[in-house]
């Protein structure tokens, strides 16, 4: 039923921790084409007739269930806009595992540009999580820009796991996200960018009801001659907890910018920004260097426990 | 067997002459003993805890590991040769369990048990601690063990601890020593120099060596050094000594 050469199957190994099909209810895709889908009798994948994309439907109560719809690319030249809405019935407890694995040996920019929308019903629980990968020795770029929009409901909850460690040239990442009474929104961004690429993220949450609270946290790393933008807007529309942090480390010649954006428009909102961007600490790599690394074994320790 | 040939290290100061932060020091660390460096603050012992691990070069002299010269290698090739480091200050590191810090020390795939053995001897229950980033959720007296659990897997030839006590409570000490005598025990061909001020400490040492103003003020057998330096600031007992305000004495 799947058919995938061996550069797809790494690739989907890279950003969605498969080996074989999922558990589940699954839509892989790979060059613009379905190479497989599967409903289950409580989450419903049906394509979309006008534009390229999916309706994900979650039935209300669905317990302990996932969803996998990777994205693989290898065929260079290839540009592609998609759009997957997600339709999360009330009172669910569900993973959505996405991501976009692209491998470009060609002279062409290969692009892949995923729009998702979540409707997230009352009180239900999404974790979110997407990891962007990039290989191939080609002259084309690899290009991913996804944009993201959340819609939650009362005492909903969704935690977003985005990852992106090598290979993807050029990212600009837009994630907007509304919240209702009671709603709790948690972001966890790793990044890390090398050679000349550019990522740039930006978040725009908006508290609107009362109780409801976000933490957007971005650790990320820029080596070489890459460069990075963070910016992240909580807006407290009502009595409301946001914080925002970027914690990142600049090596070589990389270039980081961290916008902070905190707009309270409530007496009683709480929100907190912060921002740290530094070299390698000089005594954390000494200290590594005297239990036998050398000084870039040490570096490699230190970025992957501070990305991990 | 480590050997400190004629060692000076001068910096430059302020005013654009040079500062001699030690002085011609010349010290023999045998296999199988246990040496310990005491003197007041500022008198250069962290200075000479790094000439040895290499993370200063000495302006003057010559440094011999088993014999070898190891004046120009790094901090990494000595760590390779056998000399083990606690830092007086231990590091903190973000995401970086504690688990990935005794398997990197030990330089070996060890399984988490292994890593729980080495916390458990200095006196942490290891289920609470493996899993720990070492981050700044971890206290100064907790950070300071861990920083031992890294020199017990690493097996050096030489350890070098630096104020090993410094931020332990007096609970925690009396393990310590425990940790110290074991080692100290069971060491053959292997050596150990602690820096400290803790007349417990100095108890077990088989030399001390006194270093002021970075130069050898006295040296040679315990019994011979240990009664001129009880009661003054390089010898104290655990009670003044503990409080963490450094030099802040206070009765027990
Ligand atoms: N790299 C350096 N540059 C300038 N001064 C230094 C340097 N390293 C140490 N010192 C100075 O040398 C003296 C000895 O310091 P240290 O070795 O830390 O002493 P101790 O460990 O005995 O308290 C202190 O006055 C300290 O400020
Ligand atoms: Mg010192």
């Amino acid at each position: 039923m799947l058919k995938l050469d061996e550069i797809q199957k790494r690739l989907l190994r890279e950003v969605a921790d498969l080996h074989e099909v999922p558990e589940g209810a699954y839509n892989i895709r790979s060059n613009s084409q379905s190479a497989g889908r599967k409903s289950t009798a409580h989450i419903e994948i049906t394509p979309k007739t006008d534009v390229s994309g999916l309706d994900i439907r979650i039935l209300p109560g669905t317990k302990n269930e996932s969803v996998h719809i990777p994205v693989v690319m290898t065929q260079s030249g290839l540009k592609e806009l998609v759009y997957n809405d997600f339709y999360i019935g009330e009172d669910s407890d569900v993973v959505i595992v996405a991501g976009c694995g692209i491998d470009n040996c060609g002279p062409q920019d290969s692009e892949h540009d995923g729009i998702h929308r979540f409707y997230v019903g009352k009180n239900a629980r999404v974790k979110y999580v997407e990891k962007h990968y990039g290989s191939g020795n080609g002259k084309g770029k690899r290009i991913l820009n996804p944009g993201t929009e959340v819609y939650q409901e009362e005492g909903s909850s969704v935690e977003m796991e985005m990852v992106q460690i090598k290979g993807v040239d050029d990212t600009v990442r837009t994630t907007t996200a509304q919240l209702k009474a009671g709603a709790k929104l948690v972001v966890r961004e790793r990044l890390m960018t090398h050679g000349e690429q550019n990522a740039v993220s930006t978040y725009e949450v908006f508290l609107n009801g009362e109780g409801a609270s976000a933490d957007v946290v971005s650790r990320s790393v820029a080596r070489d001659d890459s460069y990075q933008k963070f910016d992240a807007k909580i807006v407290g529309n009502a009595a409301c907890h946001g914080h925002t942090e970027c914690d990142s480390i600049i090596m070589d010649r990389g270039r980081i910018l961290a916008v902070p954006g905190l707009e309270a428009n409530s007496v009683d909102a709480a929100l907190v920004h912060e921002a740290a961007i530094g070299k390698i600490a000089g005594d954390q790599i000494v200290k590594l260097m005297t239990l036998g690394l050398t000084e870039a074994e040490a570096e490699e320790q230190i970025i992957n426990g501070f990305l991990r | 067997m480590l050997e400190l040939q004629h060692i000076s290290f001068q910096v430059p100061d302020d005013g654009g002459s040079e500062k001699e932060i030690i002085r011609d020091v010349s010290l023999t660390v045998p296999d199988g003993r246990l040496i310990a460096v005491t003197g007041p603050n500022g008198g250069g012992k962290s200075t000479l805890a790094k000439l040895i691990t290499g993370i200063e070069k000495p302006t003057e002299g010559r440094i011999l590991l088993n014999g070898e010269d190891i004046t120009p290698l790094g901090i990494t090739e000595r760590a390779r040769l056998g000399i083990g480091f606690a830092f007086q200050q231990p590091v903190r590191f973000k995401g970086i369990r504690v688990f990935d810090l005794i398997r990197i020390a030990s330089g070996k795939n060890i399984s988490i048990s292994d890593a729980c053995d080495y916390l458990s001897s200095v006196g942490l229950c290891a289920r609470d601690y493996v899993d720990r980033e070492v981050n700044a959720s971890l206290s100064g007296g907790e950070l300071k063990r861990i920083e031992i659990a890294t020199i017990l897997a690493r097996k050096p030839s030489l350890s070098v601890f630096d104020e090993p006590e410094a931020g332990i409570d007096l609970w925690s000490f009396q393990n310590l020593i425990e940790v110290f005598r074991h080692m100290r025990e069971t060491i053959r061909e292997s050596s150990i120099l602690i820096i400290s001020h803790q007349e417990r400490i100095l108890n077990i040492a088989d030399e001390i060596v006194v270093l002021r103003d970075g130069a050898l003020a006295e040296s040679g057998a315990r019994e011979e050094v240990l009664p001129s330096l009880i009661g003054t600031a390089a010898a104290v007992g655990e009670c003044e000594r503990l409080d963490p305000l450094k030099g802040a004495k206070k009765p027990c």
